[in-house]
């Protein structure tokens, strides 16, 4: 794997510092008894992007649910920071599949809508610059004053990924974030993520379907395998950044895209 | 509705998209055709004798007491004071049910208690029929103002509970996924989320109870006597006075409709994210 961040380079003891620690994780949900995880062991470094792909079902939105502490787990330790998760916490950042702004605030105060719930309208008020900011970060600079009726699908979702990150959190919880998107958007907005997860040295885990979108992402790759949902392989991703999206066309890409589909293997399609 | 039609043009078939007569005449213009429309049948009707003056006076002599009860108004006589007895008294019956109805909304829209153990007892009182409940407010509050605000009130107050709740419930799973991700409490995710959530539906609810608390007022006017509108309205009928009933009726619609269109200006002003689809715009 590439390593020409300094961040990512091994410290003294010559381990990159953790920032999750999961181990014998799993989830049952008492309603139905279903086993939705199952012994789920993974690890996240600080500043990789890693990626989480798997048939749906298989559980990858219940392990994002217990990593941002929105559920408790059945079994297993899930540890952020050297601290086990026990609840919501301000330093993890989520983003969902649909944007979810609230149609009664202008964009800027729907940024500013973790900050204000977590300590109060001033301190909100206050953090106004850093979300005028982020938005000229994601380009929405012109955009902070109106209400989301306005945006487009893409521009919400940019606008969402400003609400994730104004609280300036350790890690991103990405729950497939565009796949509500035109491929045309889709595209863009992975190039968006990537330029700010580098530029933020952010580390991230994204759930997503799509194995090239995953490829063209990640530094590495859990594959999931359903009923019950467990980790079944971790895949290093052996590509130069920043990607782009020629890369979507050369050799290596699709050798790395064929080996991840055959680990997915044939449940992957039923 | 566009309609559109084939025609020859030059030897070619074209479409041509027409508008249609109705979507080129203005409302009021619309609203006036049939409003003549309707006098006039009515004025046919009975001009000819063909229904007896008792039942349906003609549009000449209704518009002759409408003018005769207006310039009573007008002067502050005892119309007018019937009025403002009404008015004051689906005023604070609606005033009444909004503090009520919202409080046992919130109770049943928000606590498993209110939902288990209060909700019931509330459907099964809405299924009855509340009117019937007028003799008891008037042998328990007098025959004053204040037994018909309780009829008023106690019709009004359900839409609103009703509206509430649901409203309450309104907030999608997505939403609520992320006022808890972000950390919010109970109370911000009532006040911030549910509740701003829900107004559409409980100025639906308020809606309903304007129309509500209306009739609830006027039924207690009737059963109860006293000194409003409804106690007008009653006399008149009793004494055959057919243009009378009509034009007393006519400005009590305008005081409903004063209510009914304070609470769409309140919802346009509160709820100005929400362009409800409601037929015509209106309400
Ligand atoms: N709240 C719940 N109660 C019961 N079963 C659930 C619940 N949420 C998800 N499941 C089940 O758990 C399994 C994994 O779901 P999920 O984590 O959403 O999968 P994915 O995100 O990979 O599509 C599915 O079979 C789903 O039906
Ligand atoms: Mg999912």
């Amino acid at each position: 794997m590439q390593m020409t961040n300094p961040h990512l380079a091994p410290d003294a003891t010559g381990q990159r510092h953790p920032v999750y620690e999961i181990s014998g994780l799993s989830k049952t949900y008492a309603r139905n008894s279903l086993v939705a995880l199952k012994g789920v062991d993974l690890t996240l470094h600080k500043g990789e992007f890693v990626s989480v792909i798997g048939s749906s079902g298989c559980g990858k939105s219940t392990l994002l649910k217990i990593m941002a502490g929105l559920m408790p787990p059945t079994t297993g330790r899930v540890m952020l920071e050297g601290k086990p998760v026990m609840g919501p916490r301000s330093d993890i950042g989520m983003m969902f599949q649909h944007a979810t702004l609230l149609p009664w605030k202008t964009t800027i105060d729907n940024i500013l809508l973790p900050i204000e719930m977590r300590e109060g309208r001033q301190a909100a008020r206050n953090a106004t610059d850093r979300a005028t900011a982020l938005l000229e970060l994601v380009g929405l600079g012109k955009f902070g004053n109106v209400y989301p009726a306005e945006l487009s699908g893409g521009m919400a979702q940019r606008a969402a990924i400003c609400r994730m990150l104004i609280a300036e959190p350790a890690v991103l919880l990405l729950d497939e974030p565009f796949s509500a998107l035109d491929e045309l958007n889709r595209d863009f907005m992975n190039m968006e993520l990537q330029r700010i997860c580098l530029e933020r040295e952010a580390t991230a885990f994204l759930v997503t379907h799509s194995i090239a979108e995953a490829v063209l992402l990640s530094d590495r790759i859990y594959v999931m395998k359903p009923r019950p949902g467990r980790i079944d392989q971790n895949i290093k991703i052996d590509l130069p950044r920043p990607r782009n999206l020629d890369m979507i066309n050369t050799e290596k890409f699709g050798q790395i895209v064929h080996h991840i589909r055959s680990a997915l293997g044939s449940e992957a399609f039923n | 509705m566009a309609q559109s039609q084939t025609e020859q043009h030059h030897g070619e078939t074209v479409w041509i998209e027409r508008e249609a007569f109705i979507d080129r005449i203005p409302r009021w213009i619309a609203m006036l055709g049939l409003f003549i429309i309707i006098v006039g049948i009515w004025h046919v009707v009975t001009t000819t004798g063909f229904v007896s003056a008792i039942i349906l006076p003609t549009p000449g002599e209704t518009w002759n007491d409408i003018l005769f009860v207006g310039a009573n108004i007008m002067r502050g006589e005892y119309m007018f004071e019937a009025l403002v007895t009404t008015s004051l008294t689906v005023l604070y019956g609606f005033l009444i049910a909004i503090g009520i109805g919202f409080s046992l909304g919130l109770l049943v829209g928000e606590t498993k208690f209110g939902e288990k153990a209060v909700l019931p007892y509330l459907v099964a009182i809405d299924t009855m029929p509340k009117v019937a409940f007028a003799p008891l407010f008037i042998a328990w509050l007098g025959f004053d103002i204040a037994s018909k605000v309780a009829l008023a009130a106690f019709i009004a107050t359900f839409p609103i509970v009703v509206a509430t709740a649901a409203g309450l419930y309104a907030a999608s799973e997505n939403e609520r996924m992320l006022f808890r991700s972000i950390g919010a409490t109970r109370w911000q995710t009532l006040f911030r989320l549910k509740l701003p959530t829900g107004l559409p539906y409980i100025f639906t609810g308020l809606k309903i109870a304007a129309v509500g608390v209306m009739a609830g007022a006027i039924t207690g006017e009737f059963l109860g006597g006293g000194q409003g509108f409804g106690a007008l309205i009653r006399q008149a009928a009793s004494q055959l006075n057919t243009p009378r009933v009509f034009s007393l009726i006519l400005y009590l619609s305008l005081l409903g409709l004063a209510l009914y269109f304070t609470v769409v200006w309140a919802q346009r002003r509160f709820v100005f994210w929400n362009k409800a689809e409601t037929p015509g715009g209106i309400g």
